[in-house]
Order: C-alpha cells, then sequence, then structure tokens
C-alpha cells in the first residue's frame, strides 16, 4: 500500500481539516449577515451538542490511548482480523450496539486501528450497528410496535455483516485504495 | 484525534445549522404518495437530516400520522442512523473512498432493509 493509500495519511502539512472547518465558520459568517437570529440560534445549539459529546471525547481519547500502549497489530490480528472466524463479526456487532456517544467521535479510534491493521469489513460493521440504539428501543417500540422494533433490528444485524463481508472482498480487490483520507 | 478536533468542531457546527434551519413540518410535504420514490425522497431525508436517533422516531411516528408508507418511513428511520451526510468530512479520515462507498451503499441498503422488513411484517 501506496504511502497516501493509507488511511489518515494526507502528511503533516495538510490544512484540509481546518479548510473544512473555516468553510463551515465562513456559512456561520455567511448567515449571520442576512438571518443572525438564525445563525445565532444554529451556534447556541451547536454548543449544546458539543457539551452533549464531550464525555463521549475524553472516554474516547482515554481509549484510543490505552488501545496505543497496549494493543499490537499482532493483537488485532489473531482477534479481529479476517482470518480470526465469524466470532469477529459478533464482536463488530456487539461492540457496535454497545458503544455510544456521536459516530464522528470514533473515527479517530477507528482510524488507530485501522493503521493497526484492522479491516475495512470489521469497521463497515461496526459502524452499522451503532445504528442499534438500546437505550432508544422503548421509544421505538412506543412508536412503532414490538414486533416492527424486532424485525427491524434483526433485518439490520443481517444486513450490516452483509454490507462488512461485502467491504472485505472491496478491499481485497483493492477498490478501497487509492484514497486520498480526509 | 488532534487532526480530528477541527473536523469534529465543523461537523457538529454544521449539524446545528441543519438542525436550526430545516423545520420538520416541511418534511411531509416531500413525499408524493408513490412507494418507490417515497422510499427514495425517505432514505435522502434521512441520509441529509442528523442528530439523535430519537427525533428520528418522532419525525417518523409524525410522517405516519400525516399518512405516510411504512416503507418510506422505514427508509427514513434507517438512513437516519445509517447513512451520514454531514459527518462525511469526519468519516473521510477513514479514506474517502472507503467514507463514500460505506455511505452510498448504506443508502442502498437502508431500502433494501426497509423493504425486507415491511415485507416480513406483512407475512407475519
Amino acid at each position: 500500500m501506496k504511502e497516501q493509500d493509507k488511511p489518515g495519511a494526507q502528511g503533516k502539512d495538510s490544512k484540509v481539516e481546518w479548510y473544512f472547518l473555516a468553510l463551515v465558520a465562513f456559512t456561520y459568517v455567511a448567515l449571520y449577515t442576512f438571518r443572525p437570529d438564525l445563525a445565532l440560534d444554529s451556534l447556541h445549539e451547536s454548543k449544546n451538542i458539543f457539551i452533549k459529546i464531550l464525555p463521549a471525547l475524553g472516554i474516547i481519547f482515554v481509549v484510543m490511548t490505552l488501545i496505543n500502549y497496549f494493543v499490537s497489530k499482532k493483537t488485532i490480528k489473531s482477534y479481529l482480523g479476517v482470518s480470526s472466524g465469524p466470532k469477529r463479526w459478533l464482536i463488530a456487532i456487539v461492540s457496535g450496539v454497545l458503544s455510544t456517544g456521536p459516530i464522528y467521535a470514533w473515527y479517530p479510534l477507528l482510524n488507530d486501528l485501522r493503521e493497526k491493521g484492522l479491516d475495512y469489513g470489521f469497521i463497515t460493521t461496526f459502524l452499522y450497528n451503532r445504528a442499534v440504539k438500546l437505550p432508544l428501543l422503548s421509544l421505538l417500540i412506543y412508536y412503532f410496535s414490538p414486533l416492527f422494533t424486532g424485525v427491524l433490528l434483526g433485518v439490520m444485524i443481517a444486513v450490516s455483516v452483509l454490507q462488512g463481508l461485502v467491504f472485505v472482498q472491496l478491499e481485497r480487490l483493492g477498490v478501497l485504495s487509492g484514497n486520498e483520507g480526509g | 484525534m488532534r487532526k480530528m478536533l477541527p473536523i469534529i468542531a465543523g461537523v457538529v457546527l454544521l449539524i446545528g445549522l441543519i438542525k436550526t434551519v430545516t423545520p420538520t413540518s416541511l418534511y411531509a410535504g416531500l413525499f408524493q404518495g408513490r412507494v418507490l420514490a417515497d422510499s427514495l425522497i425517505g432514505a435522502g431525508l434521512g441520509s441529509v437530516l442528523t442528530g439523535n436517533a430519537a427525533t428520528s422516531y418522532i419525525i417518523g411516528g409524525e410522517l405516519m400520522d400525516k399518512g405516510i408508507g411504512l416503507l418510506p418511513v422505514t427508509a427514513f428511520l434507517v438512513s437516519w442512523v445509517t447513512v451520514g451526510l454531514v459527518q462525511l468530512p469526519a468519516e473521510s479520515v477513514l479514506g474517502t473512498r472507503f467514507a463514500v462507498l460505506r455511505n452510498v451503499t448504506s443508502f442502498l441498503l437502508a431500502i433494501v432493509v426497509a423493504s425486507v422488513t415491511v415485507a416480513i411484517m406483512g407475512v407475519l
């Protein structure tokens, strides 16, 4: 794999992330010019989201630090690698269902694990299962019945493994390489 | 993580913006009463909108009350939690091709999941 093909390998001097933030900031300035009330309400909403995700970001930062110190590439490959058998799909499903916080807070950790050898298939199944929200099940049941909830979650979990298997094949075929990172 | 912070900040600011400027009353008017088109609209709407999954359940419930079918509403619910256009810049840290392909396939799978779920519900 070429250096630029590796996830997150955008070079130390890359400023893409700052350009993105600047673009969003510019959108806010433009909105403030025409509708200052909407811009301020949006900022207030964003502040509330930030406060809500801070604990999750903190936990993920700690987990990343621990993984960097204690988990080797060999460990990842033996327990979660393609050759580790069907149990890795169960781990992807359970960890995806149990993971909390916003999805974007998990990307740095997944990127770290990816650099340690985790494959895209596992990541795909993990991300899909983040859609199964155990704490919100009662609300889903309230709006859409227990039967619908059970069927939907069963189908989603099955499809998550299917999507993971497709991404294992896509990675083998080299379809996912050649990206430039975010 | 340090590299991700401006992206996470940008994504959070975008989510705040979208949640503020898109009124939920607007959504029901987008549906046309045709199953396939409505499923695409439902999945598309769920892909663009973002926030807590509880919000999607509430909006989904409101859409059902307004006569929108179970299939488009299910596609909406599934894509809300599996597709993230707003989060795409953050997900691209895992690789741009991966992020785009994962979101595209998740969009299509939202319609598949909805169809299979509704079909099973019809049998049970």
